[in-house]
């Protein structure tokens, strides 16, 4: 046999090829994996309780700080470090950059302490002393904690007041709602409801007061309560306890406290509430609204996309029109989705939502009811624009069963409806949840259309509750990817703000990547059961 | 053209006409009748019309858009191409089996009764007897009694069409079409379905498909030859094979062409 030239022989087994797709390939994964290291490490820093160092610079000044990190300094002779110096009352800022050859002295004190606060974010300081306004003596940190939960529990019983409050108010609220209907259907004066409604809001009124009273009362009370602290350069403050949200000594704190500590701020993160303008705190009301926003997504999108596949699939005939309709529909997915958050805001809210309250709330107008941004108008939109995934994905699965399996059914005497629901449904699942994963993870992350749909930088309130009827669709809500944006963006401190960012896209991407875990394994247990395994 | 003579047949042909979309002519005109618990083959090279013809008897060929029939077909009585004929249940007289067996992705007792349940039967005891004897009349019982609630596509290619058969006898066709059921198996398996249609025979009419001509003369009684879309010659299994009166037919049974 004639021996070929390596070269030739390169190209006939076809090595490039080998190598270009595997580098694509490659690639991909590379760019994906590396954005995920970057989201990790960035996101999963912030919660670890740093040292603070004290620094003594060369021209005498002091100042106490959590390194965040270090980089070569603008003429390249060294390094140059930023520290977090907190304080933002103090000093106006939070953030610092000291040249490394400016430093004389750095120290790690066991005293020093971190306190997170409800306003201007951390302070770095030493405790010097416990009391209240007037009157202040020296005091440990031990001392300082059994302080901070006395206070604590004198929260909580505020807490109660301030939910009866609430209650109060919505009861106040409803009223208001049926005097305005009876003023709409121009009620006379003596109108015995409205006389009914007018009494109960006094006696509401009245309650309201009293609970008002002893609220403010109590919380004077505990607010008496304060503690001043020295910052690092010698500065002291006097700070409200009940303003202390956590304090804690980290540069005494064992590797295990500090773990514990991590997985406290975690558990906080997905329970707890935001402050601060969304930079610190916890993430649940954007948790929750996302994974609803989803949730009520699919239950629209799912139904509507397999419905108008079948029919495409099934029940058109095969022409010039349904082409024309299929590849409309898959350049629906091209669209920019703020296309699609213009089309709800102008279709939904304007059009359905305002219909909905010159019907049934006309009274309320011209305050809207669903005539404004809302989870369902959200849900909708999110919705039109992941149909068209879900009806290519459920058409293509259709249209991958094999055409024995029909007339096998149809030779037995089936009708097309029995058939399809019987044989071509169950066999096509796998693919229609494909669709459905593809359409979730889609939906998860978009946020335009969401911005002129309903989501809100901070919900007063969620969707849902305990007052009737538990489920408001007309409510806005709060977003993980909006959340992203808002704090990242559009915060008045954004250098204080990009450890959240990065907490919260990892906790986004975590999220899809649950929701997504879970349709897989589903889809593998329908692939297991209505495909061939073998030939 | 030789012509068999047929007291009361179950399927009876008149000048049937078929046409494919594009009026692409596919059958000219056949006029054949199938009689009652026999079996009959039809052979003939590819193209021929001989698949055409035989769903042309449980109108599968009613999913082709677009295809024109013409013609009689009179099956137990009825033309099946009248404007009111329901074909449902006509497909449920006329049972089909398919040259890929085509089980349902569900278990084998599913797969047995599918035809039962989607007419409607819900009664327990009449279904699992049902199951007994449509797999006992498939030879496929004892093989699979053990595990009726499994999935069906774990079977073998030879156990699944002997399912699809059980499946197509369980609704108790008068007529059972069968499209070349053993050319995707093994020579084993063809030997067990093609005695099986030698059991059926007893209680179904039998049209059978094949490309195979000693299949074909193994389990029929009477063959059809044929060719571009015309009956050539029809008769006794025995006399078409040993003495073809027609010239085309001896040409294509001794292999000059096809």
């Amino acid at each position: 046999m004639k021996k070929l030239p390596t070269r030739v022989k390169y190209w006939r087994i076809g090595e490039p090829m080998v190598w270009l797709s595997g580098a694509a390939l490659t690639t991909t994964l590379l760019t994906a994996i590396v954005l995920l290291i970057v989201i990790m490490v960035n996101g999963l820093g912030v919660f670890w309780p740093s040292d603070i160092q004290l620094l003594e610079l060369k021209d005498g000044s002091r100042i106490a700080g959590t390194l965040t990190r270090t980089e070569p300094t603008a003429d390249k002779s060294g390094l140059r470090r930023q520290y977090k110096i907190a304080n933002r009352d103090l000093y106006g800022l939070d953030f610092r950059w000291i040249d490394e050859a400016q430093i004389a002295h750095e120290e790690i004190p066991a005293n020093m302490l971190t306190l997170e606060r409800m306003e201007y974010g951390d302070f770095y300081g030493t405790l010097k002393s416990l009391g209240h306004a007037g009157q202040q003596d020296p005091a440990t940190f031990a001392q300082l904690e059994s302080a901070l939960a006395v206070v604590k529990a004198d929260l909580d019983g505020l807490k109660e007041l301030e939910e009866k409050l609430t209650a109060a108010s919505y009861r106040m609220e409803k009223l208001r709602l049926k005097t305005l209907k009876l003023d709409y259907n121009k009620a006379p004066a003596d109108n015995p409801e409205r006389l009914e409604i007018e009494s109960e809001k006094e006696q509401i009124k009245a309650e309201f007061a009293d609970l008002l009273e002893v609220q403010l009362s109590r919380t004077a009370k505990v607010r008496e309560a304060t503690a001043v602290f020295v910052s690092g350069d010698g500065r002291e403050k006097e700070v409200v306890l009940a303003d202390i949200v956590r304090a804690y000594t980290p540069n005494q704190m064992s590797v295990t406290e500090k773990i514990l500590f991590y997985a406290g701020k975690l558990v906080e993160l997905f329970i707890g509430e935001p402050r601060e303008s969304n930079t610190e705190g916890g993430l649940f009301p954007a948790i929750f609204g996302t994974v609803m926003l989803i949730f009520v997504m699919s239950l629209f999108s799912f139904p509507l996309g397999v419905i108008a596949a079948i029919y495409l699939r099934e029940y058109a005939k095969e022409g010039l029109l349904v082409r024309i309709v299929r590849i409309a529909v898959n350049n629906l997915a091209g669209i920019p989705s703020i296309v699609y958050g213009i089309f709800g805001l102008g279709f939904f809210i304007y059009g359905i939502g305002h219909s909905i309250d010159t019907l049934f709330f006309p009274e309320r107008l011209p305050t809207p009811t669903f005539g404004t941004g809302g989870l369902l108008w959200a849900s909708l939109t999110l919705a039109l624009l992941t149909v068209p995934v879900v009806i290519v994905s459920t058409e293509e699965a259709l249209g991958a069963i094999p055409r024995e399996m029909r007339e096998g059914s149809y030779a037995l005497g089936s009708t097309k409806f029995q058939t399809l629901v019987r044989i071509l449904l169950p066999m096509a699942s796998p693919g229609i949840m494909t669709g459905l994963i593809l359409a979730m993870a889609r939906a998860a992350g978009e946020v335009a259309p969401l911005m002129i749909t309903g989501v809100v930088k901070l919900a007063p309130a969620l969707p849902i509750d305990g007052n009737f009827p538990f489920l408001h669709l007309d409510r806005k809500f709060m977003h993980l990817g909006f959340h992203i944006y808002d704090i990242g963006f559009q915060s008045p401190n954004v250098e204080a703000a990009k450890p959240m960012v990065f907490v919260t896209t990892l906790l986004l991407v975590l999220i899809v990547l649950v929701m997504s875990s879970v349709a897989i394994r589903l889809r593998n247990k329908m692939k297991k059961r209505y495909t061939f395994g073998t030939f | 053209m030789a012509k068999l003579e047929i007291e009361n047949p179950i399927v009876q042909v008149n000048n049937l006409k078929f046409y494919y979309p594009g009026n692409a002519r596919a059958l000219h005109g056949i006029d054949i009748a199938f009689p009652e618990k026999q079996v009959t083959a039809l052979i003939g090279p590819s193209g021929c019309g001989k698949s055409t013809l035989l769903r042309c008897f449980n109108r599968m060929n009613d999913l082709i858009d677009g295809c024109r029939v013409e013609g009689d077909v009179i099956i137990d009585g009825e033309n099946i191409y009248n404007r009111n004929t329901d074909i449902i249940e006509l497909r449920r007289k006329v049972g089909m089996v398919f040259q890929k067996s085509n089980p349902f992705p569900k278990s084998i007792y599913e797969n047995v009764i599918y035809g039962l349940r989607i007419a409607g039967e819900k009664d327990r005891s009449l279904l699992d007897e049902r199951v007994e004897t449509s797999l006992k009349g498939a030879a496929l019982w004892d093989e699979v009694k053990e595990r009726l609630h499994e999935s069906a596509l774990g079977l073998s290619g030879g156990q699944m069409q002997r399912l699809c058969i059980a499946r197509a006898i369980a609704v108790n066709p008068k007529v059972i079409l069968m499209d070349e059921p053993c050319s995707a198996l093994d020579p084993k398996s063809t030997a067990r379905v093609e005695d099986l249609i030698g059991e059926l025979r007893e209680d179904f009419t039998i049209i059978i498909v094949t490309h195979n001509m000693q299949q074909a003369a193994r389990v029929s009684d009477n063959t059809a030859f044929l060719f571009e879309g015309n009956l050539i010659e029809y008769g006794l299994t025995d006399q078409l094979f040993v003495k073809p009166r027609n010239k085309q037919t001896e040409d294509y049974i001794t292999g000059r062409f096809g």
